[in-house]
């Protein structure tokens, strides 16, 4: 059983008022308690069932404008005598840093729309089986796969954030995950793929069959994959990859990122940065939503946020570190974002695909290929060659190559967005970036 | 050394009779129990930025029967919590039958010293290097913009507790001191990164005023790519510098060694065993067994202790890194490979110290017989797909070689190559083999764990470079 607000409060309290009695002059303390159960199979037979059940506590006290923090694993009372007493200890010795404090009072946090993020509904092991018995009997029927792996985790997770000006909240949540990884083979080639579904709600997780054989059609597409040569290309980025371009954004304009002066976005409030077509909005309170948040981790009020508009910066995503730093007031984004997406385009998936006579398709990126001082991007990729519209072969070792910089403003978007994760982007081209292959 | 059960109700006695009950069916398992004590200091924007102390502790219980792996953990160590892990490790295996092997080999060496590095140095004494850092490099040159530097200490105790009451401990001490660096010149910015440690105290790699080394390492490696020009795409001669750029071997072949991946023939190299796989010159170990190195291990996650598995010798390839679940299946032994990040996670075969041995060139004929290419010394980090063999790393210092000459440093790009073939391009083998300054993490399937690498300079005659110039 995932332990009860009652009892996360009392250990937060007891951390609270014992580092106040040593002479703190505040104190923020997070107490959560995760359990999560994975069953785990290959080949159409169970592989692995793993549980886990923890509990997590950290303790930021502060000595006016000192700051230490701890982190344990252990809630024993004792344990968490000797570990305020070493915070404590340790914050005196910190050096003093003028921007430390707890989040300003009239910015926290009051829960009043229910999200329904927690569903308390207890997916037993067996029918965690049945469900990957199902999928990997639709994963694996194509005689060209050889091998299956899937996975089904049940989640639940409740958390106490406590500070010593009187916060205290905190809420439980829920996911299922299901994932299925395939490998196909031909005479030219072994490929792997994947597909996966995530959700709040059992009740919403998809079809076990469908995942298997979408997983097994895409891992077949890839099949005796071609190498190409080096060019100029217009690149169409598949959701689950144009999305990584928005947690790049994400990372450039961390309050963290802007005040230390390490990011290619810094001083670009109110500038161009994407094409006019762009908005880019984090939206905390989308109901089930696996990004939503009712307030971020310092306790602060999150809302939503235009971060783009017609292409220009409008928000950086601010902590209150970092917010006191730049001289801006938190928007409650210590965590980062929520539920972060691009608003569609105003062309069809097809259309997108026609807009070029030849284009290539990506599927997958491979490797830490984006600098977030220079804005440079090169990772290695894996996709389709597609002329007028339609796909002719797969494409495998090659890298993509540009600058941030350029690739957003040179972004057009499909209107294909769909909220599956935390961040959704539509289907995305963008024009004119390098291709190394032969 | 942690002793597991003088605040618990739970006692050594209930222990070793809820172990062996569990696990008497079964082919293999055991019950790891872990402490660990760490703290990270970070010195950011002039400024001590965080200061955090951490303290885990708690089990995980293993049972295996045949190719089913059961697994459950806690951080709470009470007899409550142990049998509660039993029923669910039971309740998986329940139709399923095995026999238990018990043997474990023995060793007595240890390959680092029972030390908590924590406390063999005062949070003071760690701040004072950090703001020497500080001021160093923003004395020592004005285009210095941001400079962040850190100490990462930790101690971990473990305990494996076998059927049968067998028990294996072992004290691993790791500490990393890290210095980044950004310079900021003519509206250009860019960063350099330099890293220490190992398995021994802070002092051990801080004397002689050491740390100015790292500083000025990473600020060289800034100020060179400064000067970096974009850099070419397409295919070419590639020559790696010693040390650090074996990460390539990690990725293009390391992984794909792991006995998991073999056994379940997902990885490309699964059917090639005594087959030519690299060019003649080219042999590879990996080694757990080098004292203090950031990788080594006295006895693995299993207990197991560790050794230098041979995986390519002279171009033909020898060996898979096992741990014991593998090894049992494919008929073989554990290589003492097997480890997880902490007692949440179950074991895998992993890496150690993964290290090309030295050949008889030199760096000077490699460089001297390009006529375009380039020379990469240093990368950030690299990521393979086991199953198509392809693979990544990115470099963080590199420059460009025309007619044998080492020209102007170029931006940062991508390298992608195929694991199984990359090593057949090969075509030669330097001298200097060289350790990696000790900061490696390999990560796979969401568990970290610290590795090492090593190689001499080589050159790799055919290998695609994802810049941007045509």
């Amino acid at each position: 059983m995932i332990k009860d607000q009652e009892f996360l409060k009392s250990k937060a309290s007891y951390c609270l008022d014992l580092a106040k009695k040593m002479g703190a002059t505040d104190v923020s303390v997070t107490v959560g308690h995760t359990i999560s159960e994975t069953v785990n199979f290959r080949n159409k037979n169970l592989e692995a069932s793993d549980r886990s059940d923890g509990l997590a506590l950290s303790i930021e006290t502060y000595i006016d404008k000192k700051r230490s923090s701890i982190t344990s694993s252990n809630l024993i009372d004792e344990n968490i005598k000797t570990l305020v007493e070493k915070c404590y200890e340790t914050t005196k010795i910190t050096p003093e840093d003028e921007f430390n404090s707890l989040p300003d009072k009239n910015l926290l946090a009051q829960k009043i729309k229910n999200l329904d993020l927690y569903d308390q509904t207890r997916f037993e092991n067996e029918k965690k089986i049945n469900y990957l018995n199902e999928l990997e009997k639709a994963a694996s029927e194509p005689e060209k796969i050889i091998n299956t792996e899937s996975s089904f985790t049940e989640n639940k997770t409740n958390f106490i954030l406590a500070n010593s000006d009187g916060f205290c909240d905190g809420w439980k949540k829920s996911s299922f995950t299901a994932s299925s990884v395939t490998v196909a083979k031909d005479e030219n080639s072994m490929e792997r793929d994947y597909a996966y579904t995530s959700c709040r709600h059992l009740v919403d997780i998809k079809e076990a069959s469908e995942l298997g054989k979408i997983a097994a059609a895409q891992t077949i597409k890839k099949l005796s994959p071609k190498k190409i040569g080096s060019e100029k290309i217009n690149l169409i980025f598949d959701k689950k990859i144009a999305k990584g371009m928005l947690t790049a954004f994400a990372g450039a304009i961390s309050a963290s990122a802007i005040s230390r002066g390490t990011s290619f976005l810094k001083d670009k409030i109110n500038q161009q940065v994407f094409s006019k077509m762009i908005n880019v909005v984090d939206k905390p309170d989308i109901v089930k939503g696996i990004g939503s948040k009712y307030f971020d981790t310092e306790g602060v009020n999150s809302e939503t946020l235009n971060l783009v508009e017609d292409g220009l910066l409008k928000n950086y995503l601010i902590d209150t570190y970092n917010g006191k730093k730049l001289n801006l007031q938190s928007n409650g984004r210590s965590g980062g974002t929520t539920n972060l997406y691009f608003e569609n385009g105003n062309i069809s998936f097809e259309e997108l695909l026609k807009n070029s006579s030849k284009s290539l398709y990506i599927t997958e990126t491979i490797g830490h290929g984006s600098n977030l001082v220079t804005g440079d991007y090169s990772v290695g990729a894996a996709g389709y060659l597609i002329e007028n519209g339609e796909f002719k072969y797969p494409v495998n070792e090659i890298t993509i190559a540009g600058n941030f910089k350029d690739m957003f403003k040179n972004i057009i978007l499909a209107n294909d967005l769909e909220f599956e994760y935390s961040v959704n982007s539509p289907t995305m081209m963008i024009e004119g970036m390098t291709v190394a292959g032969k | 050394m942690s002793n597991f059960f003088n605040k618990s109700d739970l006692t050594r006695q209930d222990t070793d009779k809820i172990v062996s009950e569990t696990l008497k069916n079964c082919d293999d398992g055991e019950l790891y129990l872990e402490e660990s004590k760490s703290e990270s200091i970070l010195l950011d924007d002039n400024k001590i930025k965080s200061s955090n102390y951490s303290s885990d502790l708690g089990f995980g219980f293993r049972a295996i029967s045949d190719e089913v792996v059961a697994y459950s953990y806690s951080n709470e160590i009470s007899k409550d919590s142990l049998i509660s892990s039993s029923e669910n490790l039971k309740s998986t295996l329940k139709s399923i039958k095995g026999t238990y092997n018990h043997e474990i080999p023995k060793t007595n060496k240890k390959l680092y010293e029972d030390i908590n590095p924590i406390e063999q140095k005062t949070l003071n004494s760690k701040i004072e290097v950090l703001n020497k850092v500080n001021d160093f490099l923003r004395k020592k040159d004005g285009s210095v913009k941001q400079v962040t530097a850190s100490f990462a200490g930790e101690q971990k105790s473990i305990e494996i507790i076998r059927s049968g009451g067998e028990s294996l401990t072992d004290v691993r001490p790791l500490i990393r001191f890290n210095v980044s660096v950004m310079l900021e010149k003519n509206g250009r910015k860019e960063t350099g990164v330099y890293g220490i440690g190992g398995r021994q105290s802070y002092d051990d790699y801080l004397k002689n005023d050491n740390w100015k080394n790292v500083c000025e390492e990473a600020l060289r490696i800034a100020s060179v790519n400064l000067e970096s020009k974009p850099a070419p795409a397409g295919e070419m001669k590639v020559v790696l510098g010693p040390g650090w750029p074996a990460i390539l071997i990690h990725e293009a072949i390391g992984h794909g060694l792991e006995g998991d991946f073999n056994r379940k023939k997902t990885s490309a190299f699964h059917n090639l065993m005594g087959q030519k796989v690299a060019s003649e010159g080219v042999t590879i170990v990996d080694d757990g067994t080098i004292d203090n190195r950031r990788g080594s291990l006295t006895i693995d996650d299993e207990g197991t202790p560790t050794e230098r598995t041979v995986l390519i010798e002279n171009g033909i390839l020898k060996g898979f890194m096992q741990d014991r679940h593998n090894a049992r299946l494919m008929n073989t032994k554990s290589t003492g490979s097997g480890r997880r990040e902490n007692y949440r996670h179950v074991v895998l075969p992993r890496m150690r110290n993964t290290m090309m041995l030295s050949g008889n060139q030199t760096q000077d004929e490699m460089i001297k017989s390009v006529d375009k290419g380039i020379f990469a010394v240093s990368f950030g980090g690299g990521q393979v797909d086991i199953t198509s063999g392809k693979f990544v790393f990115n470099c963080t210092e590199a420059y460009e070689i025309n007619n044998g000459k080492i020209g102007s440093p170029i931006k940062g790009a991508t390298l992608i190559g195929d694991g199984p073939s990359i090593l057949r391009e090969v075509s030669m083998v330097g001298n200097d083999m060289m350790m990696d300054p000790g900061i490696g993490t390999c990560g796979k399937a969401g568990q970290g764990v610290p590795v090492g690498v090593a190689q001499p300079s080589i050159l790799i005659d055919k290998m695609t470079v994802g810049g941007t110039k045509l």
